[in-house]
C-alpha cells in the first residue's frame, strides 16, 4: 500500500509561512492499495490538492472514508472536482449521527445549502453513493478491506484500518484517550474503570499489529491538562498506544493550527525525549503535507 | 407476531418517541449545559435518574443503524462508547420536547410513578451487590428497576381513558393490582408494554425478560428478576409509590434460596432506606414545585 498525506492540520486550515514545511491544509489521507484501488481516509481542505492531482487521469473510482463530520474532516468534500465530472464513481463511508439521527449523506448536504455554496448535489454528475457504516463492520474495497472501530470524540468517530495482503495501517481521525469521568472514592468510579479498560482493550485489539498507526496527536502533555475532554490526543498517549498495539510506526497527525513549524518539532522532540524508544519500540515521525509511505 | 401486534408496537414506539422527560432533570439539564464544561459524571446522575430520557438514549445507542459490539445498558456505558458530548446532545434533544405534565387525562400520579421508579432502582442495585453472586450486573438491576413500569407511562398517555378506568378499578377493589385490571381493560399489561418496547429497541434479552416476568412468579428465575422483584416488593412495602399495586400482608416470598426466608433481614442489610428514600423523593418532587 501507498500512503500519501495531503492535509496533517487539525480544526482550521493554517496556511502561511509559519506552517509551509508541515502545512496547512485539514487532514486528508490517500491510500492506495496494491491493486491500485484508491481509498480516502477523511475530507479536509486537503482534499482539494488531491482532487486536482487525480484529474490528470480519469474517470476514478473514489472510495472516501469519513472518521467524522467536523468541519476540518469534511469541507473538503464540495470541492473533490471529480464530483462534477461524468465517468467517476465515488463512494462516501461514514457513521450515522446518532443526535439527528442523519446519515453521512448529510456531511455533504449541510454544505450545499444554497446560501453557502453555489452549486447544487444534482449538478454533481458523478455517480455518487452514501453508505452509513455499522460500528465494526468491514467493507471490501478491491484488494483491500477497511474495518471501523469507534473511538472517542464529541461526535461519533470511526477509526479505519485498512488491512492489503498481509500488510496494515490504522488511522484514528480524532481520539482522546478513555478518562474516568469519576474521582476515586465516587460510587461508580470502579465501574466506569471498568467500562473504559473493556472499550480500551476493543480499539487495541483492532489496531494490534499493525504496520503504520496514523494518530491525533494535538497536544503536548502540558497542554492536555486544559483540553481534557475536547477528543484529541497527545504526543505521549499516542506513543503509549502505538506500543501496546505493537505498531511499527506511528505518525503523529492533526496538528495543532496555531503550531508553527518550529513549535510543532520542538513539541514533538520534547515529547519523544521522554519516551526513551528502543529498537523494538515503533519508529515514531511527525506527518508532513505531501509526505508518502508504502508500507 | 400478528399485525395487530405489529401495528401497537409501531404507535407504541412514536408514543415513546414523542414523549417528553420529567420536571427535574429536564431543568437540571438545561441549567447544567449552559456551561461548556459541565460535569460528565453530573450529567449521568440525573439522565440516570429520569426512565424517558434513559429509555431514549439507550435505544438510540443500540439502534440497528449503529449496531454496536456490545449491548449498552447503563448510561455511564453509553458515555464510554459515544462521549459525553453526544450524550450531553441526545439529553439536550429529549429536554427540548418538553416536560411530561404532573397531570394527565388518566389521572396517572407521575410524581409517585418516578419515586417508585427510582427507588426500585437503586435497591435493585443493591441486592445484585449483596445477593447476585456475580450472576446480574448492577447497572443492569438499577435499569431493569427504573424502567420495570414503563408500560404505566405509555398506557397514562397512549390509553388514557381505559388507564384511568384501571386506576379507578385498583382503587375500588382491594387486592386488584393494576396489570390484571389492565389486562381485563386494556387488553395488555404494563410488563408486556414495556417488555414490547425494550425489544423492539435491542436491549438485552435478561433485560427485556425481567421487565416482561415482574409480575410473573412462575417465569423462570434469574438473578437480575429475582433482584428487580425484591426491590420492587421492598420498595411497595416502603410505601414508595406504585398506588395500584401495594404491598399486602402475605405476600409469596421472593426467592427464599437467594434471599433467605426473613425478609426483615433482607431490609436491615440494606441500610440507611431512609436516605435513599429522601434522595429519591426528592428529585421526583423538586421538578414539580419550581
Amino acid at each position: 500500500m501507498k500512503i500519501r498525506f495531503w492535509g496533517v492540520r487539525g480544526s482550521i486550515p493554517s496556511p502561511g509561512a509559519q506552517t509551509v514545511r508541515y502545512g496547512g491544509n485539514t487532514t486528508c489521507i490517500e491510500v492506495r492499495t496494491d491493486a491500485g484501488g484508491l481509498i480516502v481516509l477523511d475530507a479536509g481542505t486537503g482534499l482539494f490538492a488531491l482532487a486536482q492531482a487525480l484529474l490528470k487521469k480519469l474517470p476514478i473510482e473514489a472510495n472516501i472514508f469519513i472518521t467524522h463530520t467536523h468541519w476540518d474532516h469534511i469541507q473538503g468534500l464540495p470541492f473533490f472536482s471529480p464530483l462534477y465530472i461524468p465517468g467517476n464513481a465515488v463512494r462516501i463511508f461514514g457513521a450515522q449521527d446518532v443526535v439527528t439521527g442523519a446519515g453521512i449523506e448529510r456531511a455533504m448536504e449541510v454544505q450545499l445549502q444554497y446560501s453557502y455554496f453555489p452549486v447544487r448535489e444534482v449538478e454533481m454528475r458523478a455517480k455518487i453513493e452514501y453508505e452509513n457504516l455499522q460500528v465494526g463492520a468491514s467493507v471490501r474495497i478491491g484488494d483491500a478491506m477497511v474495518t471501523n472501530s469507534i473511538l472517542n470524540h464529541p461526535v461519533v468517530n470511526l477509526g479505519y484500518r485498512i488491512d492489503c495482503n498481509g500488510k496494515s495501517v490504522f488511522f484514528t481521525g480524532d481520539h482522546e484517550p478513555y478518562f474516568n469521568i469519576y474521582e476515586p472514592g465516587d460510587e461508580d468510579f470502579n465501574e466506569y474503570q471498568m467500562l473504559i479498560e473493556e472499550k480500551q482493550r476493543m480499539v487495541d485489539d483492532a489496531v494490534r499489529g499493525v504496520d503504520l498507526l496514523i494518530a491525533d496527536c494535538s497536544y503536548t502533555d502540558a497542554e492536555y491538562q486544559d483540553k481534557r475532554g475536547w477528543g484529541h490526543g497527545t504526543f505521549s498517549a499516542s506513543i503509549a498506544f502505538a506500543r501496546r498495539c505493537g505498531a511499527r510506526h506511528l505518525i503523529c497527525t492533526h496538528h495543532e493550527p496555531t503550531r508553527a513549524d518550529d513549535d510543532l518539532e520542538h513539541a514533538f522532540d520534547e515529547a519523544l525525549s521522554h519516551c526513551s524508544l528502543g529498537p523494538n519500540d515503533p519508529v515514531v515521525s511527525l506527518a508532513r503535507e505531501g509526505m508518502e509511505i508504502e508500507i | 407476531m400478528t399485525q395487530n401486534a405489529i401495528e401497537i408496537e409501531r404507535e407504541l414506539g412514536i408514543v415513546v418517541e414523542r414523549m417528553p422527560a420529567f420536571p427535574k432533570s429536564v431543568q437540571r439539564i438545561l441549567e447544567l449545559t449552559r456551561r461548556v464544561d459541565c460535569s460528565p459524571k453530573d450529567l449521568v446522575g440525573i439522565i440516570e435518574k429520569d426512565p424517558v430520557i434513559t429509555l431514549k438514549v439507550l435505544r438510540v445507542i443500540n439502534s440497528a443503524q449503529l449496531s454496536l459490539p456490545t449491548k449498552i445498558t447503563s448510561i455511564n456505558q453509553s458515555v464510554v462508547y459515544l462521549g459525553v458530548n453526544t450524550i450531553k446532545n441526545l439529553a439536550l434533544s429529549i429536554a427540548a420536547i418538553g416536560i411530561l405534565p404532573a397531570s394527565n387525562a388518566a389521572g396517572f400520579d407521575i410524581d409517585r410513578y418516578l419515586l417508585h421508579s427510582l427507588t426500585t432502582a437503586t435497591l435493585a442495585r443493591q441486592l445484585c451487590a449483596l445477593y447476585a453472586n456475580g450472576e446480574a450486573d448492577p447497572g443492569d438491576c438499577y435499569i431493569a428497576g427504573l424502567l420495570h413500569d414503563f408500560g404505566k407511562i405509555v398506557f397514562a398517555r397512549f390509553k388514557p381513558e381505559q388507564f384511568g378506568q384501571v386506576l379507578a378499578r385498583c382503587a375500588a377493589e382491594t387486592g386488584l393490582s393494576s396489570h390484571h385490571a389492565e389486562q381485563a381493560l386494556i387488553g395488555a399489561d404494563h410488563t408486556l408494554v414495556g417488555a414490547m418496547l425494550a425489544a423492539k429497541w435491542q436491549f438485552p434479552a435478561p433485560l427485556v425478560e425481567c421487565i416482561r416476568n415482574h409480575h410473573s412468579p412462575a417465569a423462570p428465575a434469574s438473578a437480575m428478576s429475582d433482584c428487580l422483584r425484591m426491590a420492587d416488593l421492598i420498595s411497595r412495602l416502603s410505601n414508595q409509590g406504585d398506588s395500584e399495586h401495594p404491598y399486602r400482608e402475605g405476600e409469596a416470598p421472593i426467592n427464599p434460596q437467594r434471599f433467605g426466608p426473613d425478609l426483615d433481614r433482607v431490609i436491615a442489610s440494606l441500610g440507611d432506606l431512609d436516605k435513599l428514600i429522601a434522595e429519591a423523593r426528592g428529585f421526583a418532587q423538586a421538578g414539580r414545585a419550581s
